[in-house]
């Protein structure tokens, strides 16, 4: 279709539409559209949906006063970056129209299509977005939970046990041993902790250069795992007998079993590890208000990929990392990417209009070294019969294996830009 | 559009599920985009360039580059051979209607004083209105790491590097020396505050 026919064509399309009895809603000149917790799902269906439709009244209700940014947070341990820069009030949402409400939720109440915070106020709405990120699944490993977690990080939410972690990797001994134990798929940001040996390699190669990283990991394979490990080998020295960072994945006794916290002792399915300062992830599940809002299966939240509307309750559209939106990866490029297809659903549904054909990307960067970055891409489309979110064939995939040097540095720089981008695109 | 083909239009529509017809269209497309490229296209990372406003013919000969790998990508090569032509025009338009809302840039006054002398000598007549939006690309206001690596890439020989363009840039740096190509990009990044955008093309 011609760009000069499109106009005409969707307002004869809502014409058919109208006529064909979809689903005309009763609402009130403002629909109300309740959001769920402000990360980057959340925050984009916020924008988005104003931008779509200004006449929606949109909250967001959020515990905290201000964003900290998971993506790009191992820059911490490396030192090139401090949690500041990484934490963004909500100010930009509340320009566009967004109210934030910064209250704990306590209830989605399906039934009453409203939710109730803490302070026991309800907010009534149309629809509502749950966008909760993920939760840990603390009962993994033996005498690890969540106040051993203030002494052995897991730094898997970006804020203070970032800093903690950055601490005691500074103030170990010249030789020091740090191990990073990776959690099993499916998890938030799949290269995160592959990313963060690097991160951490970068910080000792300048100043402990005898120090040693350890990854103890339960699965047997990882996310660009080509790439890191040719990464490691070339700024690290990874394969050799002096190299800083070492794997040890399911096959070889990676899956840890439990810490001693008191030694700093891990016992492995082979053996036992010590060492310096123990980074866990903790495995994980998606955020404790989906799971009190009845609105998982097993431990993600199953959603029409047309729209993201759950399949348990209606109304309610679930995005992010606690969606099941496999084949994407839990990524904050993934969950903007879904925000902007809810956000247009909802918009539909409020005219009375099928939602529109949905399209996604997911951008990942990972910085392996000061000149040394690598990606990867996928374009999606929705396969309907399936409910399937299928990559393209032919497209996306990985840095190439051989990039050159010019490349990887280029790709640090574009990592950079992608942050900044992703940062204004959600909350600006 | 004629009666003729409104009323079949109109006909189809009825007769047909809309589901079948629909695929995204160029705003969903071009959403996607805007976690590197910025909201609607208005960049706000320095290695990212702007793509609002650009010239629609601009685009797609870019994307048609990179699907064919012709343009050295790091990473707009795997993801442009996401798109069908008729989804990369589509996203060509509606980033063509777009405002660029240029960032202000850090530039030195003076190169950028002997960039648009520069400018007007070697590089106005392609490059109109200061390099604004248009046929021959965005360089007004455009990020200045982007254009700095663009430039590398034609010079080092890892873009195709246009023979009429390729003697106007030698003999900018026949005639200012090294000082040439930062005083272009100090001229062009000291541009902002215009929009550029295709207003109507109907």
């Amino acid at each position: 279709m011609s760009d000069i026919n499109r106009r005409d064509f969707i307002k004869l399309t809502t014409l058919a539409g109208a006529s064909l009895g979809f689903p005309q809603l009763a609402l009130a000149a403002s629909p109300r559209v309740v959001i769920v917790g402000g990360g980057v799902g959340g925050c984009t269906a916020a924008k988005y949906l104003r931008k779509l439709n200004p006449n929606i009244e949109v909250t967001l209700l959020e515990a905290k006063k201000a964003y900290t940014s998971c993506f790009m947070s191992n820059e911490i341990l490396s030192g090139d970056r401090t949690l500041e820069s990484l934490t963004f009030d909500y100010e930009g949402l509340r320009r566009r129209g967004v109210k934030v409400v910064n209250e704990r939720v306590s209830a989605i109440e399906a039934d009453k299509k409203q939710v109730v915070t803490v302070g026991g106020q309800p907010f009534r709405y149309d629809a509502c977005v749950v966008s909760p990120g993920v939760d840990f699944k603390w009962d993994a490993i033996e005498g690890y939970d969540e106040s051993v977690s203030e002494v052995i990080p897991h730094a898997w939410f970006a804020g203070p046990q970032t800093v903690i972690l950055r601490k005691q990797i500074e103030s170990m001994p010249e030789g020091g041993k740090v191990i990073i134990v990776a959690p099993p798929n499916p998890y938030k940001c799949p290269p995160g902790p592959y990313e963060r040996a690097a991160q951490i390699a970068m910080y000792c190669k300048h100043h402990k250069p005898k120090a040693k990283i350890l990854i103890l990991d339960p699965k047997d394979k990882f996310s660009k795992q080509g790439l890191f490990e040719q990464g490691w080998a070339k700024l690290y020295g990874f394969g050799t007998d002096n190299s800083m960072i070492e794997w040890v994945g399911a096959a070889g006794g990676g899956t840890v079993e439990e810490l001693d916290p008191s030694t700093r002792t891990l016992q492995a399915e082979i053996e036992e590890f010590q060492a310096d300062v123990i980074n866990i992830i903790p495995p994980q599940k998606a955020g404790k208000i989906a799971f009190s809002s009845d609105l998982v299966d097993g431990d993600w939240c199953p959603v029409d990929k047309l729209t993201f509307e759950s399949t348990r309750h209606k109304n309610i559209y679930v995005l992010g990392d606690a969606s099941n939106a496999a084949k994407m990866p839990k990524s904050a490029y993934a969950a903007n990417s879904q925000a902007k297809v809810a956000a247009a659903a909802i918009v539909a549904r409020f005219k009375g209009i099928e939602p529109p054909d949905p399209t996604f990307v997911n951008t990942c960067y990972s910085i392996l070294g000061e000149e040394h970055g690598i990606s990867v891409a996928a374009v999606y489309s929705l396969d309907k019969s399936s409910n399937t979110i299928t990559p393209i064939e032919g497209a996306g995939g990985l840095s190439p294996m051989d990039a050159s040097d010019l490349q990887r540095k280029r790709e640090v720089s574009y990592a950079h830009s992608w942050f900044k981008n992703l940062i204004d695109d959600m909350m600006m | 559009m004629n009666n003729k083909i409104r009323n079949l239009l109109l006909g189809m529509v009825v007769l047909i599920p809309l589901n079948l017809l629909a695929e995204p269209s160029g705003q969903a497309l071009a959403y996607t985009c805007a976690g590197c490229h910025g909201t609607d296209g208005s960049s706000k990372g320095p290695s990212s360039p702007s793509i609002a406003a650009m010239d629609p013919d601009v685009f797609i000969d870019a994307m048609q580059a990179y699907k064919l790998d012709e343009r050295n990508a790091t990473i707009m090569n795997r993801i442009a051979k996401g798109y069908n032509d008729k989804q990369i025009k589509s996203m060509a338009w509606f980033f063509a209607k777009q405002p660029l809302n240029a960032t202000a840039q850090k530039h030195d006054a003076e190169l950028a004083k002997l960039g648009a002398q520069l400018h007007d000598k070697y590089c106005e007549k392609c490059h109109e209105d200061g390099g604004k939006p248009g046929d021959a690309g965005t360089l007004a206001g455009q990020w200045m790491p982007y254009m700095n690596n663009t430039m590398e890439d034609f010079i080092s020989g890892h873009r195709n590097y246009p023979r009429k363009m390729q003697r106007k840039v030698d003999a900018a740096i026949k005639a200012e020396g090294d000082r040439a190509i930062p005083a272009l990009l100090h001229y062009y990044g000291s541009q902002h505050g215009f929009s550029g955008q295709e207003k109507d093309h109907e």
